[in-house]
Order: structure tokens, then C-alpha cells, then sequence
């Protein structure tokens, strides 16, 4: 698809009020857990409170007395047989021969109270057998560890490797050794990040309604309502068609509602009951039992020149993600070193299961990870070489044409736009405070197209309406509105855009990958333009000339070329209003598995207070410059790269999941599990970068993730800086900060 | 059961209910005043602020019992008499103040209690006030530019250094 290389935009790039503002602010919007059925019953779960044992028995017969409780089910009420990623999904949803994780679902109650199906929760009585665990990835991998499961392994894993180590990878080029001979300064670090959770405000809800004929419908709160459908039906062994599945408004995902926890619990418990069952987590659940992201044991090396120039770079990452296998090593070791220009370079990455809840994505899922690793190890060489670290970035940076580090060449990216941005900006040359340090690291994510399919209608006033099937979890309808507007030539607000359900579109992937701006608003250009001919033809019939001579501008069809003039344009709503006697109904319609996504870069530039009495950081400042392609609404652009800096705060300095050495999480409430508040978090500075992707026609790239990547080093390294000590662990909690201080270490 | 009543958004209200049903319990599945969302059932994410006889209180922190015979206001009463948006809601829609949005009641509930008591609050205090309320979304940044516009002060002031 060639870019439009259009530049007059009226629409796109403004910033007007989003379509479900006033819904928002004023209670109205429905979300997951905002929907009621006549007759409905309310679920909960039983869940297991040790993170690793056999389970002996499940007797419900207590639960089933108390008055109220209409229905129980455990493993045998779902489909039987699976294999692979289905059997995966369904054994983490629903317990089979073990629990594998505090916290792990084993079986779901159904009564006619929220509080009575609580009470009937507590009184399945489950006896278990408690085997030994393993939480952390190196010692899981360690020889003695216990093992999960025999014969989860692929055959990517190498001989002689733990049980647990479930997946491998090994690539690269050119020879690292000469290379790291080559180098002025050659530095190799250890680093380790915990697990952490998307955090999203909204607990996991849903209400379903499922009939012993197989056919269902689901109310919940998704990015992916297709990929829901296709799970619950593998896992209750229903045609995936039968089963209807509406997305709510979402209180945010960030990656982590793009799978399934509790949907099947409810439909099975339906179809067991026969009556609408809602379900709904809890907080403690939240933590426990949906899908956090992977934590990271890595080892990173790289060389380089006295004047700034990398000669060679090796990194080896161990991730777990849980009791499965799915830890996002693939796209750690892909992106590592993805900022630079590398001949000689290695990667090699582990999948490693542990007794923890099975991970799910989370912002440009596997990235920050290494980006933490490689841009400290990078800070580190240019404090040593005496080299100011975006000058040195500059010399090494990927640009068009660039063999990637995991292969195939880039085409046009901002990366150094984003740096010179960077160098260019107050923040940059901006004197520091006593105590205070500052820190410089970019980040990728090379983002997505996917399955989409949008429709687009022209109503018989000549509004317009759109069905997408990505849900909005940002602000997507209005950048949908805008794209259409443009596209027309019609008013933003007479555009109405709205997330259909699974019945009104061919399949779409959910809201991940950062897109649903780009892969959406590609159909939605595509539709609108579909429909734009159509519209032509009605008036070329009208004026009896040949559609060819017919031009569309401004929202009405032009008679052109040799009629221009002969007839007075006619207007969309004009031509709408004739429809119905002039061959029916106008839309437009596209499906397509877009491939041109582009990816975009991002620089962060962060100063952090470190208090040397109690170790604690404060960001002082933050700047955030990224590369967009183009901003339809700049508003939700900057928004998106706040959201990633603040969630990167978080990860760099306060959260982690927190095991005991009994193997249960320690910290499963907001008060222990402390996401950034208000007052931790300066305002947050942002610079959007424009550098168009030709696969777009008006050259959006995705944005939601990349501003995730850069934090966790950029505040490290600040926090380096600050206290003088090389932080190569995350969270840089007090005490560890405290520490490093003292002397005593990082970890 | 008990029979609990309480004027919420203006008007008198009487319903039965468990001893243990939690104010924002009542208010949501009783009531079917679904603009109260609960994010964390402890406390801490404050997505179920409601205004107590005029104090902002956590929802899910409180018995309906408890709030026998008060005034309560939610989300779905802040809007004029006219149905118009209020300074608050109006301004959180004009300067994005939201991304999902579920966070959003009890930020306008919050800012509410604030701009009642401090009618000129500062960024700091803005910060200070809100640390009970969480957002996952925004970083916060556009949601102190509201309220410091729904306070007739001037966002541009407020700088990022």
C-alpha cells in the first residue's frame, strides 16, 4: 500500500473530545462487571492455596447443601482430550491432576448471591497433596529443582537442560570474540528484574449465558473478544461460532486481557445451571491467578571503541513465565539489541516454567526486560570511554536499510530522529540537583497488523457508522472517527464508531501489538474509501456520466474532466437521502492481514532524586520522544507514552511479586503491590516524533508499547548515576537502593 | 437482613440488606447505580469514592448499614440540574483526563472533595489528594491539568520540568 503523501489534513492531527467522554465522566459506561440478566446467578472460584500439590479429592457435597448454590463444576465439566496451547489454557484455567501455582483455579460454585457463592467457595473441601516448588527462574533451572511437569519440553531444548527449561533459542552473526578483541572497553553484567502485573484498575469480569444445545453468549471485558470466542469454545468443546461474544467497555488491559481466566468457569457453570452466571475477581485474584508478565535472570556483554563505535555484543536471557511454557523470550532476544548496528552479535534466551501463574503479555511484552540489560551495559561503556551517551547512541543507531540485530533490514524508523530530538531538548542540558542523576535510554517494539475486518455504513442522513472489532482501551474511536472523517470529508462528529461483537465481523485480533490504530484504521480507510466509490457511482448514474469522470472531495461526489461543471455536486447526505430508490443500502467493507507496520523507537530521558539516608528515588523530571508516524489524535499519542513511562516508573522502582519461601504470594493487594500514585510522578514532558511508515496510507505506526522499553534503563541508569553504583536489579526498592549506598551490593 | 435507607443523589431510598453488604455492594446491585466500580475491594484504588454526608469516602471500605440515614452522592449525581456535565466532568472530558475511563468516578468524586475544601489547589496539593486514587492509564499527567482547569486556573502553568 503506497503512502498517500498527504499533508493537508483537516481532521487528523486535531485533538477533539472523545466519543465516550461523557459516558465516562459521568458513570454511564458499562463495563465488565456492569452487566445483569434476568434470572442470573453469580460465580466465584475455588482456588489453591499452595503452589505446588497433587489434588486427592474434591468433595462440593458441603457447598452443594447451603442454600442457594445451584452448581459446581471442576475439570470434568470442560472439554477433554485438548492438546498443546489448548490443553495449556484450559489447565490453567481449570485445575487437572495438580495445582501449580498459589492461587491456581480447581473448581467454580454458581449460587443466587455473590455473598452466598463466596460462602459456598470456602465450603469445597479440597484435599491436596503438597509436592516441592520452585518460583525462582535460575533456581528452577538449578540441577535438583523440582520439576513441573516431564515432557513439557520442545525440541528447541537442548539436551541436558532442567525439565523445567521448556524452550530455546540461540541466533546471531558475525564473530563476538574478534569483535569483543577489537573493543577499547568491554563490559559484561548480570542482571535481574521481578515480576510484575499490568495493573489495569478494572478486575477480570464477565456474565455468560451457555445452553446445553452449545450455543452461548459472553459479556466481558477483552481486548480480544475473537480470541475469547476461540478459547472458551476449544475449552468447553463448542463450535466457536455458536458462541456470541460482546466486548464491554474496558478498564484497562495493557496486554494482560488479551487471553482467558475466569470466561470458561462462567460458561461452564451456566450450561451447568442453566441460569446467566456472572463472575467477577477480586483484587487478590487479580494478582494471583491472572497473568502477570515473566521476570528475567540475564547476562549481557558488548564491546566497544574508544570514539563510541560497538564491535560486538552477546546477551543470554532466562525468563519464566510461569507454570507453562510462554515466557516472552523470543521477543526479548529479538529486540535486545535492536537499536544498534551490530556485525558481530548473539543472542540466546530460555523459556523456564516455575510455580507461578502462567505470564501473560504486558506492554511490548518481553522488552523492557533487555532493553534494562543492554542500555545500562551501553551507559556503562560510555561513562567508562568518557563519551556523552546520545553522541555515542548516534554513532551506532539503526536506520532505513540497517540489517537488524535478529535479521532482516529496517525500513523507515525515527530512531535517530528521536535521539537528535532528545539531544535538542532543555531536559538534556538542564543542570542537575545534589543527589540527583540522569539517565538516557531508547527501546523498540516492532508492533503488529493482524487479522482486521472493519464495516462502514452511510446513513440515510449521510452520517457515517463504523464497526471495529478492536475494543477501544485508549481513545481508538476517536482516532477510527478521525481517519474516516478525513477519508470522506465529512465532520468528525458525524462519524459514530463501535466495537461490534464477534457476530458482526469476520474474526479481528484483539487490541494488542500497539494495532489497533494502525491495522483498524488501515480497513477503516479502506472501507470508507469502498463506500467513497460507491458513492461516486450513485451520483455518476444520477448525472448519467461515466464513474470515472466522477471526483469525491469534500464529502460530496464532483462531475470532472470533461463534465466539470455540467451538474451541481451532490453532497453525501444528498445522495444518502435518495439510497433507498437508487440501489440500496451504501457501505464499505475490508478484511485484510496488514503486513506494513512499522516500528517506533523511543527515547527517554529521566533525572532521579536518590535520598542517601533511605535509599528511596524520586523521578524528578521525565521527557518522553517517540516516534508516531503520524499522530491522528496527539492527545491519545502523548497519553499512550505517559501511560508507558509511568507503568516503567513503576516497574523500575516500586513493584514486584514478592514469594515466600512457602511458595504463596506475599503481596496480593494494592497496599503491598504499590503502583505509582499521583504523588510520585512528576508531569510528563513528551516530544512526538513524525517519521511516516509507508505502510499506512496516512503513515501511522502503533505507539501504545514502545514507551514502555526505555524506563526501566533510563531510570537505572539515572539512579546509577545519582549514588555511584551500578543498579542491575530491579525493582530499586529502598532497601536495595540503601544497599548499593552502603556498599553491601544491589541484590 | 435489615432494612437500610439513605437519600442518594437527592433521592430517599429503602432497601433490605445482609448485614455484611458493602456500601458500594448496595449501591451497585441494589441500586443499579453502576457508575461506582470497585478495583481492588480493600481500599487502596479508590475507583468506589462516593461522597458520605459530604465527605469523600471509600465505598467498598463501608457497611450499607453504616451509611443508615446519610446523604450519599455518586458519579451519577454530579452531573447540573439541567443534566448538563459538571466543572469536573466537563473538564476531565475536555482535557482527556482518562484513557479506559474506570478510574474516572472516583477521580471526579475525589476532585470533587478536593475543589470543596481548596478551591486553588496546586499541583502539589492536586498530587497530595489524589494519592488514595490510582490510574493505570495516564501517568496522572492529564488528570492534574483537569482539575487545575476545573479549579479556573491556568494549565499552561503547570510545567513538565
Amino acid at each position: 500500500m503506497a503512502l498517500d503523501n498527504k499533508t493537508d489534513f483537516k481532521y487528523i492531527g486535531t485533538r477533539p473530545e472523545r466519543p465516550d467522554g461523557l459516558d465516562k465522566v459521568t458513570g454511564k459506561a458499562r463495563y465488565g462487571a456492569d452487566a445483569y440478566a434476568p434470572g442470573m446467578l453469580h460465580g466465584a472460584v475455588v482456588r489453591s492455596p499452595h503452589a505446588h500439590a497433587r489434588i486427592v479429592r474434591i468433595d462440593a457435597s458441603k457447598a452443594l447443601a447451603l442454600d442457594g448454590v445451584k452448581a459446581v463444576v471442576t475439570r470434568a465439566d470442560f472439554a477433554q482430550d485438548l492438546e498443546g496451547e489448548d490443553w495449556n489454557l484450559l489447565e490453567n484455567t481449570i485445575a487437572g491432576e495438580k495445582v501449580l501455582y498459589d492461587g491456581h483455579a480447581v473448581a467454580g460454585v454458581a449460587a443466587t448471591s455473590a455473598l452466598i457463592a463466596k460462602d459456598a467457595a470456602k465450603l469445597v473441601d479440597v484435599e491436596y497433596e503438597v509436592l516441592p516448588h520452585v518460583t525462582d527462574v535460575d533456581a528452577a533451572m538449578a540441577e535438583g529443582a523440582p520439576v513441573l511437569r516431564d515432557g513439557a519440553a520442545d525440541h528447541s531444548v537442548p539436551d541436558g537442560l532442567h525439565p523445567n527449561v521448556v524452550r530455546y533459542t540461540e541466533f546471531g552473526r558475525g564473530d563476538v570474540e574478534a569483535g569483543f578483541a577489537a573493543a577499547d572497553l568491554v563490559i559484561e553484567r548480570s542482571f535481574k528484574t521481578e515480576a510484575v502485573h499490568q495493573g489495569y484498575i478494572e478486575p477480570h469480569a464477565c456474565l455468560a449465558q451457555l445452553g446445553t444445545d452449545g450455543k452461548g453468549e459472553l459479556w466481558c471485558c477483552t481486548q480480544g473478544h475473537w480470541f475469547v470466542r476461540r478459547m472458551c469454545a476449544a475449552l468447553l468443546g463448542l463450535e466457536a461460532t455458536q458462541l456470541r461474544v460482546t466486548a464491554s467497555e474496558i478498564g484497562g488491559g495493557f496486554g494482560g486481557k488479551t487471553t482467558v481466566f475466569i470466561d470458561p468457569i462462567a460458561l461452564a457453570l451456566s450450561r451447568k445451571s442453566g441460569k446467566p452466571v456472572k463472575l467477577v475477581m477480586s483484587r487478590s485474584e487479580v494478582l494471583k491467578a491472572s497473568g502477570p508478565t515473566a521476570s528475567a535472570s540475564m547476562d549481557v556483554k558488548m564491546g566497544m571503541t574508544k570514539d563510541g563505535k560497538l564491535t560486538a555484543a552477546t546477551g543470554t536471557f532466562r525468563m519464566q513465565g510461569g507454570a507453562f511454557p510462554g515466557a516472552p523470550m523470543d521477543m526479548t532476544t529479538m529486540l535486545a539489541f535492536s537499536c544498534y548496528e551490530l556485525d558481530n552479535v548473539h543472542h540466546e534466551g530460555f523459556d523456564v516454567m516455575t510455580n507461578r501463574p502462567k505470564q501473560a503479555a504486558y506492554r511490548a511484552p518481553g522488552a523492557p526486560m533487555g532493553a534494562f540489560a543492554v542500555e545500562s551495559v551501553f551507559d556503562e561503556l560510555c561513562e567508562g570511554l568518557g563519551l556523552d551517551p546520545i553522541d555515542a547512541r548516534l554513532k551506532n543507531a539503526v536506520k532505513e536499510g540497517t540489517r537488524s540485530s535478529f535479521g532482516p533490514k529496517y525500513k523507515a524508523v525515527g530512531l535517530i530522529e528521536t535521539l537528535e530530538a532528545a539531544k535538542a531538548h532543555p531536559h538534556y542540558s538542564a543542570p542537575l540537583a545534589e543527589n540527583t542523576g540522569r539517565g538516557i535510554a531508547s527501546g523498540y517494539w516492532m508492533n503488529w497488523g493482524g487479522e482486521t475486518s472493519v464495516s462502514l455504513a452511510i446513513g440515510e442522513d449521510g452520517t457515517v457508522q463504523v464497526g471495529v472489532g478492536t475494543p477501544d482501551i485508549g481513545g481508538s474511536r476517536a482516532s477510527m472517527a478521525l481517519m474516516a472523517a478525513e477519508t470522506i470529508g465529512i465532520p468528525y462528529e458525524n462519524v459514530r464508531v463501535n466495537v461490534v461483537d464477534t457476530a458482526a465481523l469476520g474474526v479481528n485480533e484483539p487490541t494488542h501489538g500497539s494495532r489497533a490504530t494502525y491495522a483498524s484504521g488501515l480497513a477503516t480507510i479502506e472501507a470508507a474509501r469502498e463506500a467513497i466509490g460507491k458513492l461516486c457511482q450513485r451520483a455518476a448514474d444520477k448525472w448519467g456520466i461515466d464513474v470515472d469522470a466522477v471526483e469525491w472531495k469534500d464529502g460530496a461526489a464532483h462531475p470532472s474532466g470533461p463534465n466539470a461543471g455540467d451538474f451541481e455536486p451532490l453532497s453525501i447526505a444528498e445522495i444518502a437521502g435518495e439510497m433507498g430508490s437508487t440501489g440500496g443500502p451504501i457501505t464499505g467493507h475490508h478484511d485484510a492481514s496488514p503486513t506494513g507496520f512499522g516500528g517506533s523507537f523511543g527515547t527517554h530521558i529521566v533525572d532521579v532524586h536518590v535520598d542517601p539516608e533511605t535509599g528511596r528515588s524520586t523521578v524528578t523530571r521525565y521527557t518522553v520522544i517517540q516516534d508516531a508516524g503520524k499522530a491522528i489524535h496527539p492527545d491519545y499519542v502523548e497519553g499512550q507514552f505517559q501511560g508507558g513511562a509511568a507503568q516503567g516508573i513503576g516497574w523500575a522502582l516500586n513493584e514486584e511479586y514478592i514469594y515466600g519461601e512457602d511458595g504463596r504470594l506475599q503481596n496480593d493487594v494494592f497496599l503491598d503491590y504499590r503502583i505509582p500514585v499521583a504523588s510520585d510522578l512528576p508531569m510528563i514532558d513528551t516530544v512526538i516524533v513524525e517519521v511516516p511508515n509507508p505502510g499506512h496510507p496516512y503513515g501511522v505506526r502503533g505507539v501504545g508499547e514502545t514507551g514502555i522499553t526505555p524506563p526501566l534503563p533510563a531510570i537505572a541508569c539515572a539512579v546509577s548515576h545519582a549514588t555511584g553504583h551500578r543498579m542491575t536489579r530491579l525493582p530499586m526498592s529502598p532497601p536495595r537502593v540503601l544497599r548499593a549506598i552502603q556498599g553491601k551490593g544491589v541484590s | 437482613m435489615a432494612q437500610v435507607s439513605m437519600t442518594v443523589n437527592g433521592k430517599a431510598v429503602s432497601a433490605e440488606a445482609e448485614g455484611r453488604t458493602l456500601l458500594s455492594q448496595f449501591l451497585r446491585e441494589t441500586l443499579g447505580l453502576t457508575g461506582t466500580h470497585v478495583g481492588c475491594d480493600t481500599g487502596q484504588c479508590g475507583a468506589c469514592t462516593v461522597h458520605v454526608n459530604g465527605r469523600m469516602v471509600k465505598s467498598c471500605n463501608m457497611f450499607a448499614a453504616e451509611a443508615d440515614g446519610a446523604r450519599i452522592t455518586t458519579i451519577e449525581g454530579m452531573a447540573e440540574a439541567d443534566g448538563s456535565l459538571g466543572a469536573i466532568q466537563a473538564a476531565f472530558r475536555e482535557h482527556h483526563g482518562l484513557q479506559c475511563g474506570f478510574c474516572t468516578p472516583g477521580m471526579v468524586m475525589a476532585a470533587a472533595a478536593l475543589l470543596a475544601d481548596n478551591p486553588k489547589p496546586s499541583e502539589a496539593d492536586i498530587r497530595a489528594h489524589l494519592s488514595g486514587n490510582l490510574c493505570r492509564c495516564t501517568g496522572y499527567h492529564n488528570i492534574v491539568k483537569a482539575i487545575m482547569a476545573a479549579s479556573g486556573q491556568d494549565v499552561g502553568a503547570i510545567a513538565a520540568e
